[in-house]
């Protein structure tokens, strides 16, 4: 095969390899994408300082994620506590340090997996929830109407979502931290040969202030990228994009929103264990 | 009342609008026609300020709208009401919120007051009794009709309907055009009605004019309108018109019904 035939001239004239200007074509969309992303972001942030605040939408969102995704949320927890326990007692075992089990599930619950699994939980449930009704607002020219009607749909539409998501991923996340706790426990004492008493004594020994702390921390960054990403992906589509569209820009979400709370918990893991030295 | 001065608009590549200029006189109802995909709609939104204009300027009532910062325009919107081509209506709320919101948003109206002027809009729409439902629940013509009672709520200065007979049966139809023009004559309220449907045009229009090319092909009233000898305009004209424009006695007409 001719070399140049593989070749083609880029906008600015030079000649590159289709596979790169691929490359770049997406490296440029992802980069403009995350721009559109943060200044929906910060003009959120704005809103949420202007008044008035619609207490009515506020409550009815934090009904809507908050009180509708508890049972999910808790037994999500519970099953990855009684996994924990499982796993911990009988990794422990062979070194005889299984009674360190409860510090195992506590440390982990608490520090990680607690505001992870309801962060995953509400990534699925409410981010591509949000993202479908958004967009199918922008579809059908809602969001416009709102816009002619003289109110500003960051305002109105994302406002009550960002708040009742950054309040309620760490409220949630106290339900399904003790729950994931709750699970350990009834795995570990119901199957294996280990007190009780003596599991729950370890696992209050464990358990420190900055743990928690670190633990909401990571809740509410996690609920305001959920939001961010549900919103941005929701307000992104083009009017023209249908049902398809709408489809799309769901499933993007979820996959998104997932990707940014892994790539939150490293950073937030280096900035709070390694920098500020939290334990 | 509105002057849109050298306004063009682009999407990507494709030009939209290429320097259009249309006048909208105080209580005129101008009806802008045009083949799909010439701007008309994307006109109506940039009247509305819903998006930017590329270049040229667009003068509502001695202010330019594109130097207007959010909240100005924002309240200059007040003065617009809008009729969406799929009505637009809130789906998570009922037939009287969807009336009643921008008085929800915007003043500091009692729920009793704002229930009163949900019944008064709605009845000056023709349709009563329907407060409680919710749109899906509505047919094609009625979600229209509450899309306009919504438009009407807050009185405003002019009214933009996008395309307000699309997707309606021929009942339905003039059922819509007389209602348009009932509005007219009762509040006086100027209007920009989108439309590639000859019957509604004729029924509504007061003044029209012809896009093409992102420009614009023609403007008149609709008696000088059919007297343009211009092949696309009679074209567009003819291939829709209603009966009465099509046994007129006009050698123009003639020339391009081949009589």
């Amino acid at each position: 095969m001719n070399r140049q035939s593989a070749t083609h001239e880029s906008n600015d004239g030079s000649r590159a390899h289709p596979t790169l200007n691929r490359i770049k074509v997406r490296l440029h969309n992802v980069l403009s994408e995350t721009g559109q992303a943060f200044t929906l972001f910060f003009q959120t942030l704005i809103q949420i300082f202007r008044p008035p605040l619609q207490f009515d939408l506020l409550i009815k969102q934090l009904l809507l994620i908050g009180v509708n995704s508890l049972a999910v949320v808790m037994v999500s927890g519970f099953f990855t506590g009684m996994v924990l326990g499982v796993q911990g007692y009988i990794q422990l075992k062979p070194y005889a340090v299984e009674g360190s089990v409860a510090r195992f599930v506590c440390v982990s619950i608490v520090k990680e997996l607690g505001p992870m699994i309801t962060a995953f939980v509400l990534a699925g449930r409410i981010g591509a929830s949000i993202t479908a009704e958004l967009s199918t607002m922008k579809v059908t020219e809602q969001i416009d109407a709102l816009e002619v009607m003289g109110t500003n749909p960051v305002k109105y539409l994302v406002v009550p979502r960002f708040l009742a998501c950054t309040i309620m991923l760490p409220t949630l996340t106290i339900f399904s931290t003790f729950a994931g706790i709750g699970g350990g426990f009834t795995a570990v004492v119901t199957l294996f040969d280990v007190n009780g008493s003596f599991f729950l004594l370890e696992a209050q020994k464990n358990l420190y202030v900055g743990s928690v702390l670190i633990s909401l921390i990571k809740a509410t960054s996690f609920g305001m990228a959920i939001a961010s990403v549900g919103c941005y992906k929701g307000f992104s589509i083009s009017a023209a994009g249908g049902a398809e569209g709408v489809g799309t820009a769901t499933t993007g979400s979820a996959v998104i929103s997932l990707i940014t709370i892994l790539i939150l918990d490293f950073v937030l893991n280096h900035i709070l264990f390694n920098i500020l030295g939290l334990v | 009342m509105i002057s849109v001065k050298n306004v063009s608009k682009s999407f990507g590549r494709k030009k939209v609008l290429d320097g259009l200029d249309l006048e909208v006189p105080r209580g005129e109802t101008v009806v802008i026609m045009g083949r799909s995909g010439t701007g008309k709609s994307v006109l109506l939104k940039l009247i509305a300020g819903l998006i930017p204009v590329d270049a040229g300027e667009i003068w509502f009532e001695g202010t330019e709208i594109s130097k207007l910062n959010t909240k100005k325009m924002n309240v200059l919107r007040r003065k617009i009401g809008m009729l969406f081509q799929s009505a637009a209506l809130f789906d998570s709320m009922s037939v009287a919120e969807n009336v009643a919101f921008m008085l929800d948003q915007h003043t500091n109206y009692t729920k009793q007051e704002m229930l009163k002027i949900v019944d008064e809009k709605l009845e000056l729409v023709d349709l009563e009794g329907v407060q409680n439902l919710r749109p899906a629940e509505l047919s094609g013509g009625m979600r229209k009709r509450v899309g306009l009672a919504r438009a009407l709520a807050f009185n405003p200065d002019v009214i933009l309907y996008d395309e307000p007979t699309t997707g309606l049966d021929p009942i339905t139809c003039t059922e819509i055009n007389q209602l348009i023009s009932d509005l007219h004559e009762r509040l006086q309220v100027t209007s920009i009605v989108v439309t590639h449907d000859m019957h509604s045009a004729f029924s509504v229009g007061t003044r029209m004019v012809m896009i093409d090319e992102g420009r614009q092909l023609a403007y008149g009233t609709p008696d000088e309108i059919i007297n343009i000898d211009d092949p696309i305009l009679q074209q567009f004209v003819l291939f829709g018109a209603p009966d009465q424009i099509l046994k007129m006695e006009n050698p123009i007409l003639k020339t391009y019904l081949g009589r």
